[in-house]
């Protein structure tokens, strides 16, 4: 199936993508993510300030039947959420890598976004999943 | 043959099938159990009986008990003898409703699914509140996940109830909260009132809920006013026990601020059935509606525009959310909701006014009538619905004792759940009773000791 | 054919009546002299009036836009949606069963507490436990008092750092949330190829921090843990207890008993396995059993006997308290036993035996078409996946769709979570081998239209009273109640 994978972003295992921007980065789900899950309905963001660790639960996605935690990609701080997202949760199916970024974090370490997939990876990884 | 015929496969048939599946023995589909939990002899159960003989050995254990077409009650603590019209068991009793599992397809299932959607419309306008759920098992596990909500919503784990709350109700309360790991501390009553002042004492901002009931157990009307401002003040939550038949008289929950609302609907038009089936009310202002638990009925369209009913918020719940799920309820009290909302249409606005007016009216004489007596007085003084408490001069066992002989089925007994109130006895009128019964308990009483 | 129905609050005409009252004949005071007035309603009360043949047509009519057992095939998995005897209904309602008191004086109650006492000895010889509770008023609620009574035990013993419930991955979600619910933190299991519990897994899993582990067999996939005495050994070994999930003991009656499994709780849904109907979600009623060494932390009361005399028992010196504000459903318990009486030890063993056969009869047939992940002997119910079909354009609950059209009840669909677009089928007892042969034609019909045009089946159903509903409009925004201005 063609999923859109973009450049100039890096990718999780779970399926948030989180694009560098100085020592921040900002956070989304993959167009992957937003394909299996469906139409999104609610989106539970952090509070600013608080701090997430790499791969534990950070926000809360839903569609109509399931619940998906989203990942932190990294350690950090969070320092702006989409609060558009609270009305209009379906941006997140339409326009993943934009205008459903779900939040910005400052990144404690940067070197950990190293560890992340780049397109090339994710593609790769994508296309295993769909096949287990 | 007992109830085999409840079993269509013939011999033949299982030969057969048998042959399909590529076995030769039906017990090839049992050698998946390991032999040593193998059950190595038959079942040891009285033997099968016919339908007829089920029905004689049942009707012989049911003719064992008294019950409410045998004897005149006076009994309450939250299940009642109210008045059931006929309509109900008819519609309860459609196969088409009682046979059917929990709506999961809704285009099949318009017909529970919209009379949810009505239940629910229904319990909010009694109680004022914006959402309901489909039920829960019954008051006191309502009272106990409504308690929970206010947790989840307030993120805190520390619930103040008043101990004029069903000792019941607190009793599942307590139960819920001490495996969880959550904390219950009892508001004192005053006069048979929750004590406002030690309420106001126990109030902080680590409180999550505040669990009060509306006529309380002694059947007293609390004085609501200015608590649910003082609860907020604290940014902690009002939940209310409220009993639905006295909701047509006395005010709306959400008139004295009430956040969640819970209540034992058995006065909808259920029978009684020794303490259950039951059904939990539970609603609440909107904005709880992510933590409140069970089914939720929603009104949405079909691909041609046409108005239907699903399943809604299903996120919330243990099938989606598992181990984050605010509570674990799957299957509810469906058909007994059902048998509600059949009620309250078919009692309407005044019918259901009509029953509550009988109920105060009849409950006042009987409460003045016996308190009359000599040896009969009042525990508490102060307004109250269809419940009362009087002292009584002597043992509440012995007096229902010989108010049986009369086929009369007394008052509860207290001291078990308030060891402090001694020889002292709830009684319940509800519009059922006479006059005639009344007097004819009330002469029973005074003719005691 | 497709047309909404009115609802109850639009059909309401002021001043209707559906009912009929004695009229007040005790000497009638004013409302404000015994009510003060700030505690009175001050809004008038907004209910629907009709009049009782508008009521009786109203949901009527509604019945006919739902599907019951008596209607036709149900093998909603997990769910054991097996034929309801109609006796069942008549006994609950007789008047010495349904318009008792619960605090009732005990002679005036011996044959309830009788039928409750007789019904507990059937429990116990069906599961080999050695006490029952008839409180819970549903599985997910027995779970939670079986897992309180577990955590009551582990205390008693002063062992307070067992924090941990061991649960499958394929467990139904009653069992994470009711683990959560009681304090507890989860810890799944992974299954192996064939489906079963990892065994290796679990003896990894296993500590003392571990409470109990929580089971469900044969499993959610309809298939027996087969090395539930080397799992059982590991649990206990390490201190900890077994907890039964009786959802499924349709499958094994008079085969194997969970006492004998090695289990040491069960709870019992006898809104499946014993025949009571559920109500389109409710009532059910969930009694939970334990062996000797739990029966001092079982909820209060029990039923008791002392020669002829049956009672309520509060002396359980370290109860947990109570699960429900009186004794459970009883109601429900009278039609389980009744049917518990009429089957007797050799028709319960027999409806076990046909839900075996049935599902793997249905199986058999269905391997022809779809695709079996677990493609071995089952018990009472098996998983199809979807997967393939899936890909051609229409899933699990599309097929579920256009069994809607055929008249049939579809399959519980995605459920188990571990296989891709699951159908869990369970076909029961109580099913002829017709229905069977029927359903799995008009499966293989499916089959064939999903090959010949997948989108159609995508948009269906297309005979039922209303079409596909739009479940995310319905979450987006939700209209969960009738409001009069908003019509
Ligand atoms: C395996 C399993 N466990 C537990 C439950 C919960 O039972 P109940 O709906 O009676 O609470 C179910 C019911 O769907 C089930 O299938």
């Amino acid at each position: 199936m063609g999923y859109n994978i973009i450049d100039g972003v890096k990718y999780t295992k779970k399926h948030e993508w989180a694009r560098q921007e100085g020592n921040e980065a900002v956070v989304g789900l993959s167009d992957y993510a937003q394909d299996k899950l469906g139409e999104i309905v609610f989106v539970e963001l952090p509070d600013v300030g608080t701090e997430v660790e790499a791969g534990k639960g950070s926000a809360v996605i839903e569609s109509v039947k399931a619940v998906a935690d989203l990942y932190a990609p990294a350690d950090g701080t969070i320092t702006e959420v989409n609060e558009a997202l609270l009305d209009q949760p379906e941006v997140i199916n339409s326009d993943p890598y934009g205008e459903g970024w779900v939040y910005k974090m400052e990144l404690k370490n940067e070197s950990q976004m190293d560890e992340l997939m780049d397109k090339p990876a994710y593609e790769k990884f994508v296309v295993e999943e769909d096949e287990k | 043959m007992g109830g085999k015929h409840y079993l269509p496969l013939t011999d033949e048939d299982r030969r057969e099938m048998l042959a399909e599946i590529g076995v030769s023995s039906v017990e090839d589909l049992f050698s998946d159990i390991p032999r040593e939990v193998r059950l190595q002899r038959e079942l040891e159960l009285p033997s099968p009986l016919s339908e007829y003989e089920a029905f004689k050995h049942l009707n012989e254990l049911a003719s064992k008990n008294k019950h409410f077409n045998n004897c005149v009650s006076f009994m309450g603590a939250g299940v009642y003898d109210h008045f059931i019209p006929a309509v109900i068991k008819h519609i309860t009793g459609r196969s088409e409703f009682y046979t059917s599992y929990t709506p999961y397809q809704p285009e099949i299932s318009q017909g529970v699914l919209q009379a949810i959607f009505e239940y629910q419309t229904m319990i909010c306008q009694l109680t004022g509140m914006e959402v309901a759920n489909a039920s829960m098992y019954d008051g006191g596990t309502a009272v106990a996940e409504g308690a929970v909500m206010g947790c989840g919503a307030t993120r805190r784990s520390k619930v103040l109830v008043s101990r004029s709350v069903s000792p019941l109700y607190r009793a599942v309360l307590d139960n819920y909260f001490n495996s969880r790991g959550l904390e219950v501390e009892e508001i004192p009553i005053k006069d048979g009132y929750t004590d406002r002042s030690e309420l106001e004492n126990k109030m902080g901002d680590d409180i999550a809920t505040v669990i009060l009931q509306q006529p309380n157990f002694f059947g007293l009307v609390e004085d609501m006013e200015g608590i649910a401002d003082m609860v907020h003040g604290h940014k902690a939550v009002l939940l209310v026990s409220a009993d639905p038949l006295s909701l047509p008289l006395l005010q709306a929950p959400s008139e004295y601020g009430a956040d969640i609302v819970v209540g034992e609907g058995q006065g909808l038009g259920v029978p009684a059935s020794f303490g259950g089936p039951l059904l939990g009310i539970m609603a609440a202002k909107s904005k709880f509606v992510r933590q409140m638990p069970g089914r939720i009925a929603g009104e949405t369209v079909d691909s041609e525009g046409n108005r239907g009913y699903v399943l809604t918020l299903q996120t919330r719940e243990q099938h989606i959310r598992r181990e984050k799920a605010p509570s674990n309820i799957c299957s509810n009290e469906a058909l007994v909701a059902l048998g509600a909302a059949v009620y309250m249409a078919a009692m309407g606005p005044q019918g259901m006014r009509e029953v509550a007016e009988q109920c105060l009216q009849k409950a006042a004489y009987a409460r003045e009538s016996i308190t009359a007596l000599k040896g009969y007085d009042d525990v508490y003084a102060g307004s109250t619905f269809k419940e009362f408490t009087v002292t009584v001069p002597g043992d509440p066992a012995e007096l229902n004792k010989k108010l049986l002989e009369k086929n009369i089925l007394g008052g509860v007994d207290l001291a078990p759940f308030y060891p402090e109130l001694k020889n002292a006895m709830l009684f319940a009128v509800t519009e059922k009773r006479t006059k005639e019964e009344i007097d004819t308990l009330v002469r029973e009483l005074e003719g005691w000791k | 054919m497709r047309k909404s129905k009115a609802l109850l609050f639009e059909m309401s005409r002021p001043g209707r009546r559906g009912y009929s009252l004695p009229s007040n004949d005790v000497p009638e005071k004013s409302l404000d002299e015994l009510l003060p007035r700030k505690a009175q309603r001050s809004e008038p009360l907004e209910l629907p009036e009709l009049s009782e043949v508008g009521v009786v047509r109203h949901y009527t009519e509604l019945s006919t836009r739902n599907f019951g057992v008596d209607t036709g095939f149900y093998p909603l998995g997990s769910c054991t949606m097996k034929y309801n005897p109609k006796i069942n209904e008549e006994v609950a309602v007789l008047p010495g069963f349904a318009f008792m008191h619960p605090c009732q004086p005990e002679e005036t109650t011996q044959g309830a507490l009788e039928l409750l006492y007789n019904f507990e000895q059937g429990l116990k010889e069906l599961t080999a436990m050695d006490r029952f509770t008839m409180q819970p008023a549903a599985g997910a609620h027995g779970e939670l008092t079986g897992l309180m009574v577990i955590q009551a035990y582990h205390r008693s013993r002063g062992d307070h750092n067992r924090n941990k419930v061991l649960i499958p991955l394929s467990a139904h979600g009653t069992n994470p949330a009711t683990v959560s619910m009681a304090g507890y933190e989860v810890v799944q299991i992974p299954c192996d190829d064939r489906g079963l519990v990892d065994l290796d897994a679990l003896k990894e899993a296993v500590d003392e921090t571990t409470a109990a582990l929580m089971l469900t067999n044969p499993s959610t996939l309809g298939l027996f843990e087969e090395e539930i005495i080397p799992m059982a050994k590991a649990v206990h070994e390490v201190g900890g207890l077994l907890y039964y999930d009786g959802a499924n003991l349709n499958a094994i009656m008079g085969y194997t008993r969970p006492g004998d499994m090695g289990f040491d709780v069960v709870h019992l849904n006898i809104h499946k396995t014993l025949s009571t109907p559920h109500g389109g979600g409710g009532p059910g009623s969930g009694p939970v059993g334990v062996k000797e060494r739990l029966i001092p932390f079982l909820p209060v009361p029990l039923v008791s006997k002392e020669e002829d005399r049956f009672y309520l028992d509060y002396d359980v010196p370290e109860t947990i308290g109570k699960m429900h504000s009186f004794y459970g459903n009883f109601g429900v318990a009278i039609k389980a036993y009744t049917y518990m009486r009429m089957m007797g030890a050799e028709g319960l063993k027999e409806a076990s035996t046909d839900a075996v056969i049935n599902a793997n009869y249905l199986m058999s047939l269905l391997k022809k078409t779809y695709y079996v992940p677990y493609d071995r002997i089952c018990k009472h119910e098996f998983i199809v996946s979807a997967k393939p079909e899936k890909k051609k354009g229409a899933g699990a609950g599309d097929i579920a769709k256009a069994l809607l059209d055929r008249n049939f009840h579809p399959p519980t669909v995605y459920f188990p979570l571990i296989v891709d677009e699951a159908l869990m089928i369970e076909p029961n007892d109580t099913e002829a081998k017709e229905t069977l042969d029927a359903f799995a034609a008009t499966m293989e019909q499916i089959a064939k239209d999903i090959d010949e045009d997948a989108e159609k089946v995508a948009h269906g159903p297309y005979n039922t009273v209303v079409g596909r509903l739009d479940e995310v409009r319905a979450v987006r925004n939700p209209v969960l109640i009738w409001q009069k201005d908003k019509e």
